[in-house]
């Protein structure tokens, strides 16, 4: 038994951190109980369903598969860093549009893998999206809603990388 | 009615009330929730599946004084969880009937020090013969529940089966059996509690029904209704699994925080929940069935049969609507379904989607395709030969009423899919190919509410109020848990008073707070507590006309206004409505007669399979969906429960499989009870053809469990369509096609040597 | 229920030359945890036994690929989700980012390194059938210093390998020697992604006027960790590919596989799956033949 905490910093929505913790102890239950960033879920706790998905130094994890000692000067993106009251992300957008989330318990994962996706291909094909989100189970759309969500935040952001760039014209 | 009216809100493609917080990631769940002081409970459960408790020692090793310990010797009322018999207890006390039952809960503030004290609590037990499959419970050789082991009976006849056989051009039996299936919600079963000596019991929770919880703490604890409350807390998925075991975990938590003093949270993590908590009843359905030469329905025998697991459960009820939907959507003069739920030594099986309908519909819409093969006639021709029509009447002489439109669903269903060009096809190519395509097709009805006489003794209450911030609340105890009650009752409660979507709010899920409008289950809650709303918002209405000025057309800043004046008159601006039934619906328990159902929701699906012969695993391909379930109120959510069920369904049908060992789940994990991925789920494809019903909120009718209903029939008679093996079991794993495929050589290419 | 953080020491020296020191002056006693998709997994179900654990992710000693005239080498640090990226990979060892693209999901891929796949050596690893059928060698390195062995000689035994108790996996070497093989690999699970593979099947061959000239077979989950298949090598080795050839071996390959029954297949349908895939393999062979 080691009641050895360590002090551990990260960067988590753009906001640095400093916790006190086991090494060991999860990265989703460091942003849970030690930063209150409860949007991050739990379903398996064994990297089998994604709810507890986020994005460290750009790459989708499990944080429920991170012991945060790992997660040293990591910087981090969960889904409280996606969009805001009034400004949803437009992946969050379509979501809504399109009726991507249900109990939402799934939701913030699978934001988070589409946005991973979105992130390395802005333009994904069906088969892509699966593929993508192949490791955020949904229970409750049988995830045909999600993919359609997810073709349509890819279409908007085109949308407005066009219009930006119609702009800058 | 308003059910011809146009409307504004009803039937658009309004957003989800709570989507914007679930999709920020502010929706706070249960495991969410903090509380001053609060500890952790954890579970002691019973190792062996039936057993008398000898003995209950604490090892060496814990500082035992560090936690609070509670038995069923705790428990201050009555030490049973009564759903529908008072069998199930609490905790056990003195002998445990299934494995995982709870026998003693702990509580410490360090959730990280329950593991050890579990693992330490040293339960003697001198086991007792276990039984663990409906054939072993019936032969009632070892007695394990009541005198017999028998849950429940039903006997539903109609005509003179006995005598029709002698007539019968055809005569075809067949067995088909379905196993357990686990629901999988994504976040598991969770609740805290809170006692004071003044207020009594609180508890936060994942849950479906708050008055349920609620009827179950007043027994535990034998306090005043105003003694206990129960409060939902957003909830992630239920699917029937958080009908009936959430009033167990609160009775538990509450007995926790009762002793220590203190706030309890128990959130079971995933092994947990999968080990512990209820499934979909496996069952096993005998059908004789008699035809005349034009393959028209003479007689249907039907024999059904249940496993309940170790305590009753909601097993009657399930059994009930598994028998009143083993006909299937046919027309048949002589009809007789016999059913029993037996009692085995598993987990309870508890409420799933469907509710003993996807049990039934599985054996009669496979057996229809065997009763096809049997007499030489194409499956649909079949189905289209005995269709129910308007003007027919069901197994249990109910009369259809409103239009049934099956042959039109079959139609669409048909044309949609290309299902005859398409099996053409697919039987010139499949010779030549190691992947076996095959068409299938199901069509059935789900009933739409409680059955029989539920929903008049349910008596619901149901309303609408007025909040001085200017928003019109819903009052309601019936929950969200993703299928879309806040936006669908809001939409309705807009509509009918003729303000904005945005003008109305969900009352919060708690039972100090809204009245009890039922259980949120039964595909009730669009048709019938949708419909209360609808009343309660015209009678809003009327009362503010009468009584406080309000025009005949008002904008939603005059209706506000009228509230305040009412307000300021009367007090609480308030409308609540009580269940009517409607007219003419009449129901015998006794001969199990009569209108079952106010409403049925009828579907036909059409699945596309591939059997890959090297590897023996089928697959779905593509998935047709055509139903009509009265008014669409919502087209987006009503596409979402169809195409969520059906992924749930392809699921029951070839993925999920609880492997049993020794009457515990084996493969509690993820990673071992297969559900299908955003890989695994075809292009589901969804049609509504919309009847309005007359007595449901804006000509709704129920929706949610239907379409879980098809998914296993169809898939397996494509995979009859693709290899000639008509298999009769679910759920139907590569190794089970691997047994009779390998069987046979279907490799196609020897020929090409 | 998961086990307690607060049970297990952890550290992370952050060098190889520190990982190193540390595991020659307490050999046996630390447990080296790389992306955490395998231990993490144990302790999430409080079945983790060690109670020292040094993490070797962020090593950049480790985590590289390194590509050469005759070889590629692939740091034990480096993630699928690397592997999958790598187009020198995916150009000459075509079936190493196939297998990569089915390990897990996304998330897995980008903490799941071919060190820990190997090192934990499960019979269903998705890595080690093609690994193997590429003659991959396996370097460890310890304060001793460095040796390779064949990846064929590496398993020992169910979870067991050839490593001592103060070398570290640091890397896989992979002769590129096989751009005029036939290549095969198919993965069998009960589904499309997040699948534990029932049994997987690798091959690389050369046939030169029908005849099989040079052979490798790789599985998974048809023994108590990953082999070569021998035995069904030699079946075919210096034969024609015609019904015969493909009997005689599917024979050779039930002979040979020892699979076991478990909660996600069974013994029998596994080696039959692995017959139909070997077959599969060979028709394939002679489709091309046909084709040429």
């Amino acid at each position: 038994m080691s009641d050895c905490q360590s002090t551990i910093r990260f960067c988590v929505n753009g906001q640095n951190c400093t916790v006190q913790a086991s090494p060991m102890k999860r990265l989703l239950d460091v942003l849970r109980e030690d930063l209150h960033l409860t949007g991050t879920k739990e379903g398996c706790g064994e990297g089998e369903c994604g709810s507890c998905s986020v994005r460290m130094n750009g790459e989708l994890v499990n944080s429920c598969l991170v012991p945060v000692l790992q997660a040293e000067g990591a910087d981090i993106q969960t889904v409280e860093g996606l969009g805001a009251i009034g400004a949803l992300h437009p992946l969050q957008q379509a979501f809504l549009d399109c009726g991507g989330a249900q109990c939402g318990i799934c939701t913030p994962g699978m934001l988070m893998a589409a946005t991973q996706l979105l992130a390395i291909n802005p333009h994904p094909s069906l088969g892509e999206i699966r593929e993508g989100l192949a490791g955020n189970l949904c229970r409750c759309t049988g995830f045909i809603r999600i993919f359609d969500s997810v073709i349509a935040a890819a279409a908007s952001t085109q949308n407005q990388s066009s219009d930006q760039a119609a702009h800058a014209r | 009615m308003s059910t011809s009216a146009k409307t504004r809100i009803v039937g658009a493609p309004v957003p989800r009330k709570e989507g914007v917080d679930k999709l920020l990631g502010r929706a706070r769940y249960v495991d969410d929730i903090e509380r001053e002081g609060m500890c952790f409970g954890a579970t002691v459960r019973s190792t062996i599946p039936r057993g008398i408790i000898r003995s209950i020692g604490y090892g060496c090793g814990i500082d035992w004084s560090e936690f609070t310990i509670v038995t069923a010797a705790d428990i201050p009322g009555k030490n049973h969880i009564h759903i529908i018999f008072a069998d199930q207890p609490c905790l056990a006390d003195g002998v445990v009937n299934h494995c995982d039952e709870a026998i003693v809960l702990l509580a410490h503030p360090d959730k990280h020090k329950l593991r050890e004290a579990v693992s330490a609590v040293e339960i003697e037990y001198e086991p007792l013969p276990p039984v663990f499959t409906i054939e072993e419970s019936e032969r009632q050789d070892v007695v394990v529940w009541g005198s017999d082991n028998l849950i429940k009976s039903f006997l539903l006849e109609k005509g003179d089966v006995d005598s029709a056989w002698a007539h019968a051009a055809h005569i075809v039996e067949g067995v088909y059996r379905t196993g357990a299936q686990e629901h999988l919600y994504i976040e598991n079963n969770g609740m805290i509690a809170e006692w004071s000596d003044e207020t009594g019991v609180t508890v936060w929770g994942s849950l479906q029904c708050p008055y349920y919880v609620h009827k179950s703490l007043l027994a535990v604890f034998d306090l005043p209704e105003d003694k206990v409350r129960v409060i939902q807390t957003e909830t992630g998925g239920a699917f029937g699994g958080k009908e009936d075991y959430p009033s167990t975990l609160a009775a538990h938590a509450a007995l926790l925080a009762m002793k220590s003093r203190h706030p309890v949270k128990m959130v079971y993590d995933r092994m947990e929940d999968l080990a512990a908590t209820t499934k979909r009843h496996p069952s096993r359905t005998r059908h004789r069935t008699a035809l005349d030469r034009d393959g028209r329905l003479l007689a249907m025998d039907i024999d059904l049969a249940t496993d309940g697991g170790a305590y009753a459960t909601l097993s009657s009820t399930v059994l009930s609507r598994a028998t009143l939907h083993a006909p299937g959507p046919y027309v048949c003069p002589n009809v007789r379904v016999r059913s029993h739920a037996w009692a085995t030594n598993t987990v309870p099986y508890g409420a799933f989607r469907g509710f003993g309908a996807p049990q039934a519909i599985f054996a009669v819409e496979r057996h229809m395709d065997e009763i096809a093969a049997a007499i030489g006639m194409d499956p649909t021709e079949l189905r289209r030969r005995n269709f129910l029509h308007d003007g027919d009447t069901t197994a249990t002489e109910q009369v259809m009423r409103e239009p049934v439109i099956l042959d039109q669903l079959l139609d669409r269903a048909l044309t949609e899919s290309d299902y005859h060009a398409k099996r053409e096809r697919f039987a010139q190519e499949n010779p030549r190919s190691a992947v076996k395509r095959g068409m299938g097709i199901a069509a059935f009805y789900h009933g739409s509410g409680f059955t029989g006489s539920g929903e008049r003794y349910l008596n619901s209450l149901a309303g609408v109020d007025v909040t001085p911030e200017g928003k019109v609340r819903v009052l309601v105890a019936s929950t969200e848990f993703g299928q879309g009650t806040n936006t669908i009752l809001t939409q309705i409660a807009a509509e009918a008073i003729g303000i904005d979507y945005d003008d109305v709010i969900m009352a919060p899920p708690d039972t100090g707070i809204v009245p009890n409008s039922g259980p949120t289950v039964a595909s009730r809650t669009s048709m019938v507590v949708g419909r209360l709303i609808e009343r309660a918002s015209h009678q809003l209405v009327a009362m503010l006309r009468e009584n406080a000025g309000l025009g005949e057309h008002f904008t939603s800043e005059e209706f506000f206004s009228a509230c305040e004046r009412y307000r300021a008159a009367q007090g609480e601006v308030r409308s609540l409505c009580r269940y009517e039934a409607p007219p003419n619906i009449f129901w015998d328990d006794q001969k199990y007669r009569g209108e079952a159902y106010p409403a049925f929701a009828w579907s036909v699906q059409v699945a596309q399979v591939a059997v890959d012969t090297v590897t023996y695993s089928a697959e779905v391909e593509d998935f047709w969906a055509v139903q009509e379930v009265g008014r669409v109120l919502n087209p987006v959510l009503a596409s979402g429960q169809i195409e969520g069920g059906i992924a749930q369904g392809i699921g029951y049908a070839l993925y999920e499989k609880v492997v049993w060992q020794n009457g515990r789940m084996a493969n509690n994990q993820m990673t071992n009870y297969i559900m299908p991925t955003a890989e695994d789920v075809p292009p589901i494809h969804v049609f509504f053809e919309e009847i309005p019903f007359q007595y449901g909120a804006f000509g709704a009718k129920g929706i949610g469990e239907l379409p879980h209903d098809g998914p296993a029939p169809a898939i397996l008679n494509a995979i009859r369509d693709a290899t000639g093996i008509g298999f009769h079991a679910i759920p139907l794993l590569p190794e089970d096609l691997f047994a009779e495929l390998a069987a046979r050589v279907m490799v196609a290419e020897t020929a090409a040597l | 229920m998961r086990g307690n953080p607060d049970a297990h020491e952890m550290i992370a020296p952050g060098s190889l030359d520190a990982v190193l020191n540390l595991l020659a002056t307490e050999p046996g006693k630390w447990t080296p945890i790389a992306g955490g998709t395998e231990l993490m997994v144990a302790h999430a179900a409080g079945r983790l036994e060690p109670s020292k654990l040094v993490s070797l992710w962020g090593i950049p000693q480790l985590r590289f690929i390194a590509t050469g005239a005759e070889s590629i080498a692939i740091g034990a640090g480096a993630t699928f989700r690397d592997l999958r990226a790598h187009e020198g990979i995916a150009d000459q060892l075509p079936l190493v980012t196939k297998a990569a693209s089915w390990i897990g999901s996304i998330a897995n891929q980008s903490r799941a390194t071919v060190g820990g796949n190997l090192v934990n050596g499960s019979p269903a690893a998705d890595s080690s059938p093609a690994f193997l059928v590429y003659d991959a060698e396996i370097e460890l390195v310890s304060v001793r210093g460095s040796r390779r062995i064949p990846y064929s000689a590496f398993h020992t035994g169910y979870k067991r390998n050839a490593m001592a108790e103060d070398e570290l996996l640091f890397a896989v070497h992979l002769p590129l020697r096989f751009a005029r093989h036939r290549q095969y690999l198919r993965k069998v699970g009960t589904r499309r992604a997040m699948a534990i593979a029932k049994v997987a099947l690798a091959a690389t061959a050369i046939v030169e006027d029908g005849v099989v000239s040079d052979l490798r077979l790789a599985a998974a989950s048809l023994a108590a960790f990953p082999t070569r298949l021998y035995q069904t090598e030699a079946a075919l080795l210096g034969r024609r590919i015609d019904a015969g050839t493909i009997e005689s071996a599917r024979e050779a390959l039930l002979a040979e596989a020892k699979p076991i029954d478990d909660i996600r297949s069974t013994a029998e349908y596994r080696k039959r799956v692995a017959c139909n895939l070997l077959e599969e393999f060979l028709r394939e062979l002679l489709s091309e033949r046909a084709a040429t």
